[in-house]
């Protein structure tokens, strides 16, 4: 077990910390970094080594915080980038990749950061694997728990999509549904955090540690496009955290040699319009992130105050990026546009990317003469409810030719 | 007035320990300066040059952010419990 861990760092004041589970400086309030020693990473990775390794997170082990000869592993990560050349042509532009996370073992993008945080969390000796989750999370907290033989408590808002319920619960684990929002679950959890330190939760105490794992997003990209950066990348915004993480990973691959230069990649954000907070900031030109209370079918990205809204805007900022907001019916067409240009089915958080970038494209921000990526976070069986009204069978029929004919000319006629 | 003011681990080594401690105070702002007067050393973690919160602090009276309320002025009613939680959790 080698890793290039050299401590964490608070991102505010630079103030040094052991590599144990703390997320928080204990002077300033700000986040801990990893720090890692780039020279001997440098020295270590490669091409060739990363391509001999799993088809998963694992294969960027040496650019990870945490290494394990048998890491908390269901195989997150190393999904598909897919080229989108029916889509770019629906909405103008030219080369389009959809990064397609649903493929991850729980169905979203959390996978990468769970099987980080678990696997370091593992290490450290907890027992308990907690977490405040819009779904996603606690479908990957309690999935992975459960295959490392950890205890896990989950807690949500109660009135999350039934799918995302159902599919934390299967695996055994508690599951608390909280009457309030996320902000109010995501308050009690870094509450809880200080009563129940012997456990694990992966985006408080160990978040240092998680928030890694979407590095990988990253580095992915640049391997599967052979080892090239994009122009530009899209990402949606909930706490803020994996755009500047997917920021940092473009950042990283050029500081470690894996790519001959530091990329200039710019990356722009998606939000909805019900829970726009960075989104508005961006607008206004301001460096304060107002929280608001969410109010969107976007339940994954419904984070009225989110913790990394701050550095997702300065990335954004920074790259020359933007950053817009959609309205509920937009992240439902666009939810069906991927669908019928490229046969993916994605969530309502992929609905918001999708709709974002047809905004972002209209304008002229996302431009034809880019390389242009959109992650797709997680898949759309786990938000039907968003879909309900919309999705039904072009005909029901009796079990006859003629009444098949009947329905299909009948549908013919009417286009 | 007494109230309840719960305090993140991050600021029980000025606490000695303490994860709840009681102030006196009519407003938020007055009760985390009372705080400070009772447990020195905790205004610094807390306020800014300028005298607001720090951008990573939040502060919850009746588990509402008080940036949804009145901020440091927001009065107290008798029996609210005052919470100091870091901002970096979640997402």
């Amino acid at each position: 077990m080698v890793d290039f861990v050299t401590g964490l760092r608070c991102r505010e004041c630079a103030r040094p910390f052991p590599a144990e589970a703390l997320h928080v400086c204990d002077y300033c309030f700000g986040p801990l970094e990893v720090a890692y020693d780039y020279e001997r990473i440098a020295a270590a990775v490669s091409r060739e080594r990363i391509a001999a390794g799993p088809r998963s997170i694992w294969r960027y082990r040496d650019l990870l915080p945490v290494d394990d000869e048998s890491p908390v592993d269901l195989g997150a990560g190393f999904t598909p980038l897919v080229r989108a050349d029916r889509l770019a042509a629906e909405l103008g532009l030219g080369e389009l990749w959809i990064k397609d996370d649903t493929a991850n073992p729980t169905g979203s993008f959390k996978d990468r950061v769970v099987s980080v945080a678990l696997t370091k969390a593992r290490q450290l000796g907890f027992k308990v694997a907690a977490c405040a989750s819009t779904g996603n999370l606690a479908n990957s907290v309690a999935a992975h728990a459960a295959r490392a033989g950890l205890e896990s408590v989950v807690l949500i808002p109660h009135d999350l999509e039934s799918a995302k319920v159902t599919m934390t619960t299967i695996y055994g684990g508690t599951v608390i549904a909280v009457e309030g929002t996320y902000d109010d679950v995501n308050r009690l959890c870094a509450e809880l955090s200080s009563e129940r330190p012997s456990w694990a939760f992966v985006n408080v105490n160990v978040r240092t540690y998680y928030a890694e794992g979407s590095k990988t997003l990253a580095f992915e990209i640049a391997e599967q496009l052979g080892w090239q950066a994009p122009d530009h990348v899209i990402v949606p915004i909930g706490s803020g955290s994996q755009l500047t993480k997917v920021t940092k990973g473009f950042a990283e691959l050029g500081k470690v040699g894996l790519l001959d230069e530091v990329p200039h990649v710019r990356i722009s954000g998606a939000q909805a319009e019900g829970c726009a907070p960075v989104a508005t900031a961006f607008a206004e030109g301001t460096d304060a992130i107002r929280p608001v209370k969410p109010k969107t079918i976007a339940k994954s990205l419904a984070i009225g105050n989110p913790a990394d809204g701050w550095y997702a805007l300065e990335a954004i900022r920074s790259t020359g990026g933007a950053c817009a907001a959609v309205s509920n019916a937009e992240v439902v067409d666009a939810i069906g546009l991927l669908a019928r240009t490229e046969g993916i089915f994605a969530e309502t958080a992929g609905g918001v990317t999708i709709a974002t970038l047809a905004k972002l494209a209209a304008a002229g921000v996302v431009r034809p003469d880019e390389r242009v990526v959109a992650l797709v976070t997680g898949h759309g069986l786990k938000t039907v409810e968003a879909l309900s009204g919309f999705a039904q069978p072009t005909a029901t029929i009796a079990p006859t030719l003629a009444a098949f004919d009947a329905a299909v000319t009948l549908e013919e006629s009417s286009r | 007035m007494s109230l309840t003011v719960r305090i993140p681990t991050q600021l029980r080594t000025l606490t000695g320990g303490a994860g709840e401690v009681e102030v006196e105070g009519t407003t938020v702002g007055d009760a985390l300066k009372a705080l400070d007067v009772a447990h020195p050393g905790l205004a610094e973690r807390l306020f800014d040059d300028a005298g607001g919160l720090r951008r990573f602090v939040n502060v919850f009276l009746a588990d509402e952010d008080v940036r949804f309320l009145e901020g440091l002025a927001t009065p107290i009613t008798p029996g609210q419990t005052l919470s100091i939680v870091p901002a970096v959790a979640g997402g």
